[in-house]
């Protein structure tokens, strides 16, 4: 039987009161939310947290809004809530592609995009997906409020820039015209981690042409987005072979392990065939949205 | 520390520790058995109960936190002596064999009912993805379900031919064409 070391247990009454409780424990606190990374983590003893603080009732971090060009999404919106969103479908297709993906359905009903992102686990899903879209982090803390690009919020494998001291909020999602974005994930079964995925976003100009994208890649071993894909793509039209040279690119920018989910030689060409068919799927939604 | 929630309806108050885990506050307790405690990772689905109507793995997730919440288990399927369609469907249609896995099936398959009365066999195969049935019954789990979406009032009366969505008599196929393409894909 898994069953967790000893903590005391505080339920946050607000963002506020979180701040507060997270000062007032000190480092051996930490947040829960959907609980499905921490609490296995806790049943095998690898995390001992003597002060859990349940964030559940935090509504005021459970929303989708849009405000001008910014899609804001608190960190507390479960990941059924992000999946079913047509509004989010709508202008980035990207997370209804990843959140079918995630675990699944009733993991989905519990876990959230800030605890997803907070854990930042090198499987993650979307993590990658705020990396292709250029979301913003809001944090806030003891000394305020600020808002850092997904590029300084990733330390690296399980390391984020919230400290310990500090409440992930909000994500924000720049709203483009003309574009597009797509996920495809390769997973052993229902639930499994990535054996690999890729992401992708697209803009286009108003002659068709591609005026920015970005390439993220999951659990093959690159942070944030490969480099020089959208100084390889702008100004071309979307084609195949401009996406192979693209998939070339993020192929080489891949850095995987072998493990029991595949070895290097097979993930690297998942790279590199992943990201044809998101660029692809990114473009051709893009296309139509320049339609519609 | 004292927690209080609704379980089936009945108003419940205990003193635990906050690391009791759900599954166990639910079946040590409170006695209530009928949630199964299997792969304790959040794999295999047997310990689901709905969570304000929603599926949750009660492996994963704490009683405290569950607190002030609605918990209804596979003993609060049934209304009295009259079982829930779903637990009829899974009776007409041999939805269970070994039944480890059958409360959190029965549980997914009336939180999707209640949310959706008519999915199609995709729909159900989707709602019960996070969920494992080792003696590889889901043909006959998939077509419980898909009774009782006909039978929304249960009964053992025939349903009439506008209540049959697929006919409980209808050929499940094994492999939908989209998740088989899915498949291929990956």
């Amino acid at each position: 039987m898994q069953i967790p070391a000893p903590f005391d247990y505080v339920r946050a009454t607000s963002v506020d009161n979180a701040l507060e409780l997270l000062s007032r424990h000190g480092p051996e606190s930490r947040v829960v939310a959907g609980g499905h990374s921490l609490l296995p983590m806790m049943k095998l003893r690898l995390s001992r947290p003597e002060w859990l603080i349940d964030i559940n009732d935090l509504y005021e971090l459970d929303f989708i809004l849009r405000q001008g060009d910014k899609l804001r999404i608190g960190a507390l919106t479960r990941h059924t809530t992000l999946l079913e969103s047509d509004e989010v479908a709508a202008l980035f297709p990207i997370v209804r592609d990843a959140e079918a993906v995630i675990a699944d359905p009733i993991v989905r009903n519990r876990g959230t995009i800030g605890g997803s992102l907070c854990q930042a686990d090198p499987a993650e899903d979307l993590s990658t997906v705020c990396d292709v879209l250029g979301a913003e982090a809001v944090i806030r803390g003891p000394a305020g409020e600020r808002i850092l690009a997904m590029a300084d919020f990733h330390r690296g494998p399980y390391e984020t820039a919230v400290g310990q001291d500090e409440l992930l909020c909000e994500l924000r999602f720049p709203v483009r015209p003309r574009s597009g974005s797509a996920y495809e994930k390769v997973e052993r079964r229902v639930g499994d981690w990535a054996v690999g995925a890729a992401g992708a976003s697209v803009t286009l100009a108003e002659d068709g042409t591609i005026a920015d994208a970005a390439v993220g890649l999951t659990a093959l071993g690159l942070d944030h987005t490969v480099a020089g894909v959208a100084e390889l793509l702008r100004g071309r039209q979307p084609g195949e072979e401009l996406f192979a040279e693209a998939a070339r690119l993020a192929a080489a920018a891949s850095d995987p392990v072998a493990d029991q989910r595949g070895p290097i030689d097979y993930k690297r060409h998942l790279a590199d065939e992943l990201t044809r068919r998101v660029l692809r799927r990114a473009c051709a939604r893009a296309a139509q949205t320049q339609e519609g | 520390m004292q927690i209080s929630m609704t379980v089936n309806g009945n108003e419940v108050t205990s003193d635990i520790e906050p690391r009791v885990l759900l599954v166990h506050y639910i079946r040590e307790v409170l006695g209530l058995t009928g949630t199964h405690w299997g792969c304790d990772t959040s794999n295999c689905g047997t310990c689901v109960v709905l969570m304000d109507g929603q599926p949750v793995k009660s492996c994963t997730v704490l009683a405290a936190m569950a607190a002030g919440h609605d918990i209804r288990t596979v003993e609060g399927l049934a209304n009295g002596g009259t079982l829930d369609p779903v637990q009829q469907g899974f009776m007409e249609e041999h939805g269970l064999q070994c039944g480890f896995c059958t409360p959190g099936m029965m549980l997914t398959a009336r939180a999707l009912l209640d949310k959706n009365p008519h999915p199609d066999t995709t729909e159900i195969r989707q709602a019960i993805s996070g969920q494992i049935c080792r003696c590889t019954g889901y043909a006959t789990i998939v077509r419980s379900v898909q009774w009782a979406a006909a039978h929304p009032a249960g009964g053992d009366s025939d349903p009439t031919a506008a209540d049959v969505i697929d006919g409980t008599d209808t050929v499940v196929e094994d492999i939908p064409a989209q998740i088989q393409d899915t498949e291929v894909k990956a």
